[in-house]
Parts: C-alpha cells; sequence; structure tokens
C-alpha cells in the first residue's frame, strides 16, 4: 500500500490503493513513529475511507495502532445528512477518558503519605473485572444520569458546580435517550458508577517535576503553579453500561445494514444511516452512555476528593482539588464545519482520539478561551503523561482532534512474556512510584516498554500544531484495575 | 474439550483467540473456556454457581456471539464467571443453544483477576467447519 509524504508529519494513503476508498486516509507522524504503526492500521484507516458519507479524509492520529473497526486514533467525520454512524468507530467504551485534578499539594508534603493515599484511594475506587460502586441507584434515578449527566452528581452532592463547566460539554450531551437503552445494559451497569474497569484504565498520583512546564502563561490559566504541585489523573469510561450499548448495537447494525444496501471491509465498521431509525436509536443510546462516562468521572472525582481530605486532614476545597478538565477519546458527536464553504453538519466519529478545539470555541469556560481546550494524553504507567491545549489548525485540519496517548507498539502477551508483574512493582517501587493493582498480570500489560515514546508523540502534535505542549506530569502513585 | 491459543499480532491492545472444536457443542464450550481464561485465572474459581443458559439466533456465527456476550453480561450483572460448560447447539436456522455453566462469584480474595472483557467484537470474529471440526477467530476487547 502506497503511504506517500504529502507534508512534515503528514502521510497519505490515495484512494486508487483499496477499491471503495471515498476519500484518502491521512496519517499523522514521524517517520519514526509511522514505521512503528503496525500494518493493521493502514487496513483500518483505508476501510474507514470506504464508509458512505466520510467528507474530507479518514484520519489517524500518531498514536495510532491497530484496533478493532477504526484503528486506535482514528477520527472521521461523516455528513449528518447522508453518512452514517457506526459503534465500531466509537468503541465498546462509550466516552472512555481523561480527568485531570489539581492540587496545590506538593510533592514533599504527599511522598510521606503516599502508600496510605495509594491504599486509601485503592480501596475507594473499585477496580479490576466486575467491580461494583458504592452508588446505588434505581432504574428511574439512572434514567436521570443517563439524561442529566454532570448535572445529576452535582445535584446529589458528588461534585462542585465549577466541576461541569470544566468538562466537556458541560459533562452532559445532548440527545440522550433512555427509550432506546436495552434493559439488559441498565441492569449490567448501574451498580458500577465509581469504578474504574480494567486494561489501560487506571489513577494516579502525578507531579510536575522541573522542566515538565513548557508554556508557562498556559499553564498558569490551566492551573498548574510549579514544579512539586501534586495532580490526580485518571482513564475510564461508561463500564459494563456502554460495553453493553455498543454489543446491543453492533449486533442490531450487522443486520440492518443490507437493508440500506451497505457494504463494509470490515464487519466491525457495521453501520447505519444517521439519519435513519436505528442510527437514530443507537445516537441517543450511546449518548445516553457518553453522559454516565462523565457521571462515572464525576463521582471518583467525588471519593478522590474524600479520601485526600481524609488522608491531609483538610477540607478538599483547601487542598485546592479542582477539576482542570474532563475530556472524552471515544465518541461521536454532532459538529458543525465549514466544507468546501458551506457550514456542515457533521457526524465526528473520535476513537482513542481526543477533542482538541482551539482559542474561542464556545464550549470552553471563560478562563480557558483564550488559550484553548485543555488536551490530557495519558502515557504508559511507567513514562508520565501530557496537558496540551487545542488550537485553531486543529479546528481545519483534524475536526477539531488530536492523539489520546502513547500507543501501543507491542501485545499484551509479548509484554508479559518480558516481565512479571510482581517484578515490574518491584522496579517501580524502587523508583519510586507505588502501585496498587486488582490484576497483577494486568500490570506487566501496562509496561512502557509496550508503548510508544510519548513525548515523540506529542513532538509531532505540537510541530504539527494541532494541539500545543503545556505541561509534563510525572507518576508518583498508581491504582491499576 | 477442544483448544484454544490466544494470538499475538491481531488488535494489539485487545484480545485475539483461535478456537478449535471436535464439533460445533465442543466449540461453544472451549470458546466460553478461553473467555474466562481471558479474564481470571480459572484455577482460582471455585465451582459454586450452575447456572441454566439457552439462547435463539437466526445465524450460528451471531450464535457464538451471543453466547459470548451473555457470559460477559453476566460477569457485570452477577459478577459470576464460568469456567466450564456444557452445550447443546441444534436447529437449521434460527439456531439454538442450551448450555448448563458452572463456576463462581468473583472474590478479589480469592480469584486472580485478569483483564475485564467488555465485549466480543466482529473484527475478524469467524465461525468455519472442515471435515466435522469447528474452528473460530474470535477478537475480545478487554
Amino acid at each position: 500500500m502506497k503511504v506517500l509524504p504529502v507534508g512534515d508529519c503528514v502521510w497519505e494513503i490515495p484512494p486508487s490503493e483499496k477499491p471503495g476508498m471515498r476519500v484518502p486516509a491521512r496519517i499523522y507522524a514521524s517517520e519514526s513513529l509511522l514505521g512503528q504503526m503496525d500494518k493493521g492500521v493502514f487496513e483500518q484507516v483505508t476501510n474507514v475511507a470506504c464508509l458512505p458519507g466520510i467528507v474530507r479524509a479518514s484520519l489517524c492520529m500518531p498514536d495510532g495502532h491497530w484496533g478493532y473497526g477504526f484503528p486506535i486514533g482514528g477520527v472521521a467525520a461523516f455528513r449528518a445528512d447522508t453518512g452514517v454512524i457506526s459503534p465500531g468507530g466509537i468503541g465498546f467504551d462509550i466516552n472512555c477518558g481523561m480527568r485531570l485534578l489539581r492540587t496545590t499539594l506538593t510533592e514533599d508534603e504527599v511522598r510521606p503519605r503516599l502508600r496510605e493515599l495509594i491504599n486509601a484511594l485503592f480501596a475507594a475506587v473499585p477496580s479490576g473485572v466486575g467491580a461494583k460502586g458504592f452508588v446505588h441507584l434505581s432504574e428511574a434515578q439512572f434514567s436521570e444520569v443517563m439524561v442529566q449527566g454532570s448535572g445529576w452528581c452535582v445535584k446529589h452532592g458528588y461534585g462542585w458546580p465549577e466541576d461541569l463547566e470544566r468538562t466537556e460539554g458541560q459533562g452532559c450531551l445532548p440527545g440522550a435517550d433512555p427509550a432506546h437503552v436495552s434493559a439488559r445494559a441498565v441492569s449490567r451497569g448501574r451498580d458500577q458508577l465509581g469504578t474504574l474497569g480494567s486494561g489501560n484504565h487506571y489513577l494516579e498520583i502525578q507531579v510536575i517535576r522541573p522542566g515538565g512546564i513548557h508554556d508557562p502563561a498556559a499553564a498558569r490559566a490551566l492551573g498548574v503553579d510549579a514544579p512539586g504541585q501534586v495532580f490526580v489523573m485518571f482513564h475510564c469510561g461508561s463500564r459494563g453500561f456502554g460495553h453493553q450499548i455498543a454489543t446491543d448495537y453492533l449486533r442490531i447494525f450487522d443486520q440492518v445494514m443490507r437493508h440500506y444496501g451497505i457494504v463494509v471491509n470490515d464487519r466491525e465498521l457495521a453501520c447505519a444511516p444517521f439519519r435513519s431509525p436505528e442510527g437514530q436509536a443507537y445516537f441517543g443510546a450511546m449518548t445516553a452512555a457518553a453522559n454516565s462516562a462523565f457521571v462515572n468521572r464525576q463521582v471518583i472525582t467525588h471519593r478522590v476528593r474524600e479520601v485526600l481530605g481524609r488522608v491531609f486532614g483538610k477540607d478538599p476545597r483547601e487542598l485546592g482539588l479542582s477539576v482542570v478538565y474532563d475530556v472524552c477519546h471515544n465518541t461521536a458527536k454532532v459538529e458543525r464545519y465549514p466544507v468546501d464553504g458551506e457550514l456542515l453538519d457533521l457526524i465526528v466519529h473520535r476513537k482513542g482520539a481526543t477533542r482538541a478545539f482551539g482559542p474561542g470555541a464556545p464550549d470552553l469556560p471563560e478562563a480557558y478561551r483564550e488559550i484553548g481546550q485543555p488536551v490530557i494524553i495519558g502515557g504508559s504507567m511507567e513514562t508520565g503523561s501530557a496537558l496540551l491545549v487545542g488550537t485553531a489548525r486543529a479546528m481545519a485540519e483534524t475536526w477539531g482532534s488530536t492523539a489520546h496517548g502513547a500507543g501501543r507498539t507491542m501485545s499484551r502477551a509479548q509484554a508479559k512474556r518480558r516481565v512479571w508483574g510482581e517484578t515490574l512493582l518491584k522496579e517501580m517501587e524502587a523508583r519510586g512510584v507505588i502501585v496498587r493493582a486488582a490484576s497483577k498480570s494486568g500490570v506487566a500489560e501496562e509496561a512502557g516498554f509496550a508503548y510508544k515514546d510519548l513525548a515523540a508523540v506529542v513532538d509531532v502534535l505540537h510541530r504539527l500544531d494541532i494541539s500545543r505542549r503545556v505541561a509534563s506530569l510525572t507518576p508518583i502513585g498508581n491504582i491499576k484495575g | 474439550m477442544g483448544r484454544y491459543e490466544f494470538l499475538e499480532e491481531v488488535a494489539l491492545a485487545d484480545c485475539a483467540v483461535d478456537v478449535e472444536g471436535n464439533d460445533l457443542d465442543d466449540l461453544f464450550a472451549t470458546a466460553a473456556a478461553a473467555l474466562a481464561d481471558v479474564m481470571v485465572d480459572p484455577a482460582t474459581v471455585p465451582s459454586t454457581v450452575e447456572r441454566t443458559i439457552a439462547l435463539t439466533a437466526p445465524q450460528l456465527d451471531l450464535l457464538l456471539y451471543d453466547w459470548l456476550s451473555e457470559l460477559i453480561y453476566r460477569k457485570d450483572r452477577d459478577r459470576e464467571v464460568f469456567t466450564r460448560a456444557e452445550v447443546r447447539v441444534s436447529g437449521a436456522g434460527p439456531f439454538e443453544l442450551t448450555a448448563r455453566v458452572h463456576g463462581g462469584v468473583l472474590d478479589p480474595e480469592r480469584t486472580a483477576l485478569r483483564a475485564d472483557a467488555k465485549a466480543v467484537t466482529f473484527h475478524q470474529f469467524a465461525l468455519t467447519s472442515t471435515d466435522g471440526a469447528w474452528r473460530a477467530r474470535i477478537v475480545i476487547d478487554i
């Protein structure tokens, strides 16, 4: 397959390379990162380019790797009037995302109590296979969660009012419709609010190291004050509720595609016209799951505030425990963009890709309007994470999207062969990082060497100006599912 | 029981498995065992729970999809994981499944947890038969 350079860190696969491609596929990567991408990326990004209604190009971010349906790191926009919506372009973990909390604590204050803190957080935020949370809701109350999102949490004492404006879409995406959610999805996920899950989901205590602030003005606006400052970052989604909604609709779309005359190269790309009854039903259910994911992260925020308040003997407000931002990386949303001189409503699918709206976006709180939307990129548990901001260039080039992580380069089985979970835990502890994990084998699967170099991914984003580097965060404690 | 093998070079962040069964019933039972092996160390799950599951699907491969999806669903709803199953598949479209499954309730103190299976994907999903033996490729999102 021809992958042609078309600009600095931009590569294109022309439509002539695969029958049925309606637009080119475009990959954003340095030559080195492109070389690390597995062959599945190229197959999948070109399969997406074949879907009905796709606009301009099928995109892959520099952290791209082989997923199912879309590549991880895949972004594609479809016309709302004639295009499709596909669960395979969103993922089973609907609104999997990242949240970053700041504190006024320093590493010197936290380090002596770090083990106590990690143990308390591990107890307060359940993780691992089949974990249940502490919030128990009736079906009617869970319907409120689906429709109200994070606002439900503020009403019920699980959040501060100001948390909402620091959450993508104010923590409540429009269009959620519980009528299109199955009873199975509700019974599967209703008791899981406030849980992490497993795989690459985590909660970390992080610090800013000397040299870790790259853009002091933007950092100040985001509440990143100085080296030594402690942050809490976590990564999770809609848990079993979202997984079941995706399962239900993938099964439905698999059967209705032929009715709409749609043929796909990968069955996981099963889709339906966005304006069809099935497309609209999925959008309503998927949005309900997205809102439940915001609630999940908000409930975890509440638990983190409780734990830090208890461990440090202070009110969480005294600890400055505010939300920096909460951003989704598995969604499809209706957004409006200029296309060939016309403003079009598009269904922007981001699968393992983060929204990165530039300065002036109306969705942003006043404090961030001049600097752009915060972008939280989780690296590996060993190497750290990054805080960036969105740019005008992202709005013009990538449907306001950027990368979401470092991106795997190694299978889970390969990682487990290279290191034992117990060994890695001891090595990390010797380096000053305390880890509590529900699954020891899961720790090995998430070793730093299984991922691309996060700095190389961030460097490409910065060079391309689809997001701007603000700060680097280094883990000192980690909870894993 | 049949055999299963986890694949390393398919869908890096997820879990791909090739399953073989001596017949269709065996394939379905072996696929269930492979799924349990993804989520837990099967040796650490007590055999304290038995359930009966009945499913119907218009296509045989969709019956396999629904079967594994049902087991994943029960892992979250009831916190039950099943490490052994006796399965009977019948019909010629629609297809029917009846199964007796054996396992236990997840107990983090006793059960060695692995990855939380989210769903069965359709990526490379295939169910085929050759000379009476059955094979399936399954990619599980974890």
